[in-house]
């Protein structure tokens, strides 16, 4: 049983995408799923579920508060991008990102989120120059620590200079779940298997990433024991996957915002095959965390070649885990 | 991602001007996880039995409004939102005869945050009526 804290559940609606790609589920639809899993904070991405965006009229966000009375749910968290790469013979200019960033954070502020997730990419310096407008948003910036990343590698650093020496209280960290990938993914190695990868080799490689071997180290293999292109493939996913240390999340507490809760397959009701969060909820607690865990199903991808895509039941089943890891005496 | 959505499987058929047939058309997703800004779009490319058709002779109409793909790299309004269908256009004289075909479609997209394009393809048996 945990110890006292003020935890809340919530939900990405980038956990059910799936469903609203395939028009199974609208966007009313989406906000509707999450009330009834009891997971009522609702986490949303413009670009993905919201057409017109980053131009909406008035009458969506109107309509967007009335269903958060109707379904007694709560705006968490607005994702934003930054396309840098617009325009095919250039990048943005500084100027023009400012831009592109103040945008999100006006749509943040008037969807009644607290909190905006920053795409890892995004230049520290671009972020800096948005703090005055955060302020005036009331919205802080959340950079999203997204494997391979990890709260001590050389790019996410620069946030912490940044934030150390500005002291602001507008940006911070959304640490992403999929940092913490102790086991590897079951439903990326079966998609591999379906793809053409080889079994002897797509076993070397697992159990490599379990004994923590540097991935260079385990490509170079592959290609020695004659691997093929899709085996070649496979072991170089591990540059993306990657676990770290959950208890580094003590040091940012104060500067985390927001938790994604990443996750590939739920076993069952209690166990995420590959991310073990009966280790990380209690480093959360411990470290007086009073966010949201905002759940990011995102074994779609790896299944959908094969099987029927059921993303409810999926965030379902994580919410049930979340209930027990949370509860308290 | 998304890729085995890419190709709709209903509204394959021959497109006609002045009762003669000027081309084909299917319906198509894109196979990201967001809406994308139409300029980054790089390429979709149609191949019917083996036959890949033209950069050129390429259409891309979304809620109604054609665009050449070569309109679409400057166009920096136009979205093609998340999950959205539109359709791909190709002139071909005299269409394509009626019966099974095997489609591929390869898109190719421009994500600021990869460093490399994202390739989508699909592969569908389709039959035309």
């Amino acid at each position: 049983m945990a110890t006292q804290h003020h935890i809340k559940r919530g939900v990405s609606l980038y956990s059910l995408q799936e469903e609203y790609f395939l028009r199974k589920l609208d966007l009313e639809g989406c906000i509707a799923t999450c009330a009834r899993l009891g997971a009522l904070g609702i986490e949303s991405i413009g670009e993905q579920m919201m057409p017109g965006f980053p131009k909406l009229p008035d009458a969506f966000y109107a309509r967007w508060h009335q269903w958060m009375a109707h379904y007694g749910t709560v705006p968490t968290c607005h994702d934003m991008f930054l396309d840098t790469k617009r325009y095919k013979d250039r990048l943005l200019t500084d100027d023009e990102m400012i831009e592109s960033i103040k945008a999100d954070l006006r749509h943040a502020a008037r969807l009644g989120c607290k909190v905006m997730r920053v795409l890892v990419s995004v230049k520290p310096e671009m972020v800096e120059r948005c703090i005055p407008y955060a302020e005036e948003c009331n919205v802080k910036m959340g950079l999203e620590i997204h494997s391979p990343f990890h709260f001590d590698h050389p790019w996410i650093m620069r946030y912490t200079e940044m934030i150390e020496r500005t002291r602001t209280r507008h940006v911070g960290y959304i640490p992403d779940m999929g940092i913490y990938v102790k086991r590897f993914p079951r439903v990326m190695r079966d998609h591999a298997l379906r793809h053409g990868a080889t079994e002897k080799i797509i076993d070397f490689v697992c159990q490599a990433y379990e004994e923590r071997v540097l991935p260079d180290y385990v490509i170079f293999d592959v290609g020695l024991m004659g691997g093929s292109e899709a085996d070649r493939r496979f072991a170089e996913s591990l540059r993306h996957i990657i676990w770290s240390n959950p208890r580094r999340m003590l040091e940012f507490m104060p500067h985390i915002y927001h938790v994604h809760a990443k996750f590939y397959d739920m076993v069952d009701e209690t166990r995420e095959y590959s991310i073990p969060y009966e280790e990380i909820i209690p480093v959360l607690i411990e470290g007086g965390y009073d966010g949201y865990l905002s759940s990011e199903y995102e074994g779609n991808r790896w299944i959908q070649d094969a099987y029927p895509v059921d993303s409810i039941e999926q965030v379902r089943r994580q919410h049930v885990m979340f209930e027990h890891l949370l509860a308290t005496r | 991602m998304f890729d085995k959505y890419m190709i709709v499987e209903d509204g394959f058929r021959n497109v006609s001007e002045n009762g003669r047939a000027i081309g084909f058309q299917l319906n198509t997703r894109l196979p990201y996880y967001r809406g994308l800004g139409v300029s980054m779009v790089e390429d979709v490319s149609v191949t019917v039995d083996g036959q890949t058709f033209p950069r050129e002779a390429t259409t891309i109409v979304l809620r109604g409004r054609p665009m050449s793909l070569e309109a679409m790299e400057t166009d920096y309004r136009e979205r093609w939102e998340f999950g959205e269908v539109g359709t791909v256009l190709v002139r071909k004289e005299g269409g394509l005869a009626p019966g099974v075909h095997q489609v591929d479609l390869t898109d190719r997209l421009r994500i600021s945050y990869l460093p490399f394009p994202l390739l989508g393809h699909d592969s569908k048996q389709l039959v035309l009526k």
